[in-house]
């Protein structure tokens, strides 16, 4: 079968699985478009910038654990998709993105729309390929996919030459993809998983510190079972959230660590002798000042990449390998681990250092906000966030009870991120209840896919937590700067002497074709939110908050974890 | 301390761009690379030399693993095997200091490859301390130039 490469492109993502592709059209990939215009079986979302396109690929991939797919044309497209392919690659998603390329003659020759992004994202992806000739087009596609998708997941990148669309050749589908420099496959070493028994066996105070492996690997349940069944207490980083569900009044449940972690998870780990890791990488937000990280602590280290072990601390039994298979192995032994004591003086912690905030009847405190969206979703609903403030109330105060339910950016911290990763989730989970939690400022960043959302009729929903400031950088100034808030108010309250909100975000949303509506009453949350999650179509709440509300505990940047402020007894 | 890597990676195109530009993202020190095809065309084979503390040395070699095109990390460093670099000297002098200067190069089992009235090439491989010693010798005379290969390096046997 003799087809153009632009049919064998779109032929192969079909084998592939891809149902959905969010894109971006522009000249040199007109030829990929126009296959895609009759295609029954790939949704094309057309969305509004090339960024969008990306956080919307990767939202679809964290909430549905699918490779997600974008598309941009060459020159400013392609770097349109760079934030984006950068956020997925320190979070770990899998993602294929397309990029158009001017025609293989002319690379090199500073033409029209020309960049080299295999150049430019070579650091920022887990790998990427420039398609010279169409007869590697099929082969290359495959191996993205494969490489996107195995091991420690990522972002792959491919070039496509306009000439390289537009090339006549045989198809072949190679049924089978084969690395030789590429080997995802780790056994778990039974050796190893003995030796973690041993310092389970031994352990008085061992805590389970857990992140976005566990998410990514599908092992929620399997973390759970073997969390329960030798009582050890359990605390996640800020991806991993879902993986173990929240129930305060569960006794192993410590919620979130690091530096706006819960002040019962940081003392847990400080004071731990034992730190069973499972698919985290103990980022410097989790780990406070690196020296003074658990100093008397072994610590267990699973993990499917063997750079992440011992790059930032010294980890006592490495265990390579996929965290299910892991958990599996565990599950197989027989051990009793010694948890009665500690578990009590974990209670006495969690009893004196609650996560607390002031409630007041004057102003809307963002905290109660999301604890009211908790509760009236039942910590079911997929929430997705910007990078903020906002961001880390909702990882303090909204239950998640399953996996893939928050979409964050964890690792690169993307404002612009949560609103059309939000609108990927909702694409890729159309019965779930997809709520997009945002800053003002975020927000900003890439409303302009408000168009999409009302194009496709995607029903998202999105809450504004407004304190018309960049909360956390203002919060760090008057932390730490003396209060001198530089750059960090984004609105007046009063225009002529008479309140005003810019951009009106309600406004902002009807010009979409949005519903949208706005709170400013304490005493009226739970109706507006209510209201809010009953539209049919996208819709938006603006809630009016208290200005300069704090997220507390905090641990400041090159403290230990028992160096928290606000929030202690 | 100095670490010699050998690595095996596909002979594609960029290959060198990615292991160049793991090493300055990740603030690893390269003290030399040398790369070239092996007996199979398909695999090329990079010679590193890296400066760090065991730990560095330990990441370098995982990123390595990392990526895609990477084949093989061999860590040298602690087994046998032969290594040599080449160098060619170019050392300005008369007539008088020539005769010297050959000597010097024969004791390092060195050849002289160029020659002119204000000049001599000596041409000399051996391990890195071997080309520095002949370098250190020749700089008395005056050295207006020269060109050095990175390591190479086998395992023995």
């Amino acid at each position: 079968m003799t087809l153009s490469g632009a049919k064998i492109l779109v032929e192969c993502l079909k084998r592939e699985g891809v149902e959905v592709i969010f894109g971006y059209p522009g000249g040199v990939v007109i030829p990929l478009f126009d296959v895609l215009y009759e295609e029954k079986d790939i949704k094309l979302i057309h969305v509004r910038h090339e960024q969008g396109a990306a956080h919307a690929a990767d939202g679809y991939a964290r909430a549905s654990g699918k490779v997600g797919v974008c598309l941009a044309t060459s020159g400013p497209g392609a770097t349109n998709l760079v934030t984006g392919i950068a956020t997925a690659y320190m979070d770990s998603i899998p993602m294929v993105a397309i990029t158009g390329q001017v025609a293989t003659s002319m690379i090199g020759s500073d033409a029209f729309q020309e960049v080299d992004i295999t150049g430019i994202t070579r650091p920022i992806t887990k790998h990427n390929f420039l398609v010279k000739d169409v007869n590697d087009l099929a082969r290359i596609v495959r191996e993205a996919f494969y490489i996107a998708s195995t091991g420690r997941p990522g972002p792959v990148l491919i070039d496509v030459p306009k000439d390289v669309l537009t090339t006549k050749t045989e198809f072949i589908w190679p049924e089978k993809v084969e690395l030789r420099s590429y080997k995802p496959f780790f056994k778990v070493n039974q050796g190893q998983i003995k030796k973690a028994i041993e310092l389970l066996e031994k352990a008085q105070r061992p805590v389970i510190y857990y992140g976005g492996g566990v998410i990514a690997g599908n092992a929620g349940d399997l973390l759970t079972e073997f969390a329960r069944k030798h009582k050890i207490p359990v605390t996640s980083t800020l991806l991993g959230l879902g993986g173990y569900p929240a129930e305060t009044s569960d006794p192993l449940y410590l919620g979130m660590l690091g530096m706006h972690g819960t002040v019962y998870a940081n003392y847990a780990i400080y004071h731990s002798d034992l730190i069973l890791a499972i698919g985290a990488r103990f980022d410097d937000r989790v780990t406070g000042k690196i020296d003074e990280f658990a100093p008397g602590a072994k610590i267990i280290h699973i993990d499917i990449d063997p750079s992440s072990i011992s790059k930032n601390v010294v980890v006592h039994v490495p265990i390579v390998g996929d965290v299910k298979d892991a958990l599996t192995e565990l599950l197989k032994y027989d051990f009793h681990v010694h948890t009665d004591a500690w578990l009590k003086q974990i209670e006495e912690w969690k009893k004196a250092n609650p996560l607390t905030y002031q409630q007041s009847s004057q102003v809307i405190k963002p905290q109660y906000v999301i604890e009211t969206l908790s509760r009236l979703t039942k910590g079911k609903a997929i929430i997705s966030t910007e990078v903020g403030q906002h961001q880390m109330w909702v990882a303090q105060y909204y239950g998640f009870t399953k996996p893939r339910t928050l979409l964050s950016s964890g690792g690169l911290g993307t404002m612009g991120f949560g609103f059309p990763a939000g609108i990927g989730a909702q694409v890729a989970r159309p019965s779930m209840q997809t709520i997009v939690v945002a800053g003002d400022g975020s927000l900003q960043m890439n409303i302009q896919e408000m168009a999409t959302a009302r194009y496709y009729d995607i029903p998202v929903k999105v809450i504004v937590l407004n304190n018309t400031y960049l909360g956390m950088v203002r919060q760090w100034q008057e932390l730490f700067y003396n209060k001198r808030y530089s750059a960090v108010k984004l609105a007046k309250v009063t225009c002529d002497g008479k309140e005003c909100y810019y951009p009106d975000f309600v406004k902002v949303a009807e010009a979409y074709g949005w519903w949208a509506s706005r709170v400013v009453d304490p005493a009226d949350v739970e109706k507006a939110l209510k209201d809010l999650l009953s539209q049919e179509g996208p819709a938006l709440l603006d809630v009016v908050i208290e200005q300069e509300e704090n997220v507390f505990p905090m641990v400041p940047a090159g403290a230990n974890l028992t160096q928290m402020i606000g929030g202690l007894a | 301390m100095q670490y010699t890597l050998s690595v095996l990676v596909e002979n594609h195109f960029g290959v060198l761009a990615r292991i160049a530009g793991l090493f300055s993202a990740r603030g690893f020190n390269i003290v030399s690379l040398s790369v070239a095809e092996t007996e199979d065309p398909t695999v090329s084979v990079m010679t590193i030399v890296v400066d760090g503390d065991n730990r560095v040395v330990d990441q370098v070699k995982k990123q390595l693993n990392k990526l895609i095109e990477v084949i093989k990390v061999r860590d040298l460093t602690e087994e046998e095997y032969v290594e040599r670099e080449l160098a060619l000297i170019k050392v300005g002098v008369n007539a008088t200091k020539r005769r010297e200067i050959i000597e010097i190069a024969d004791v390092f089992k060195g050849k002289v490859v160029d020659i002119s009235h204000t000049t001599i090439t000596i041409e000399v491989t051996g391990s890195e301390e071997k080309v520095d010693a002949i370098i250190e010798l020749l700089k008395s005379y005056g050295i207006i130039e020269m060109a050095r290969t990175g390591k190479i390096a086998l395992l023995r046997g």
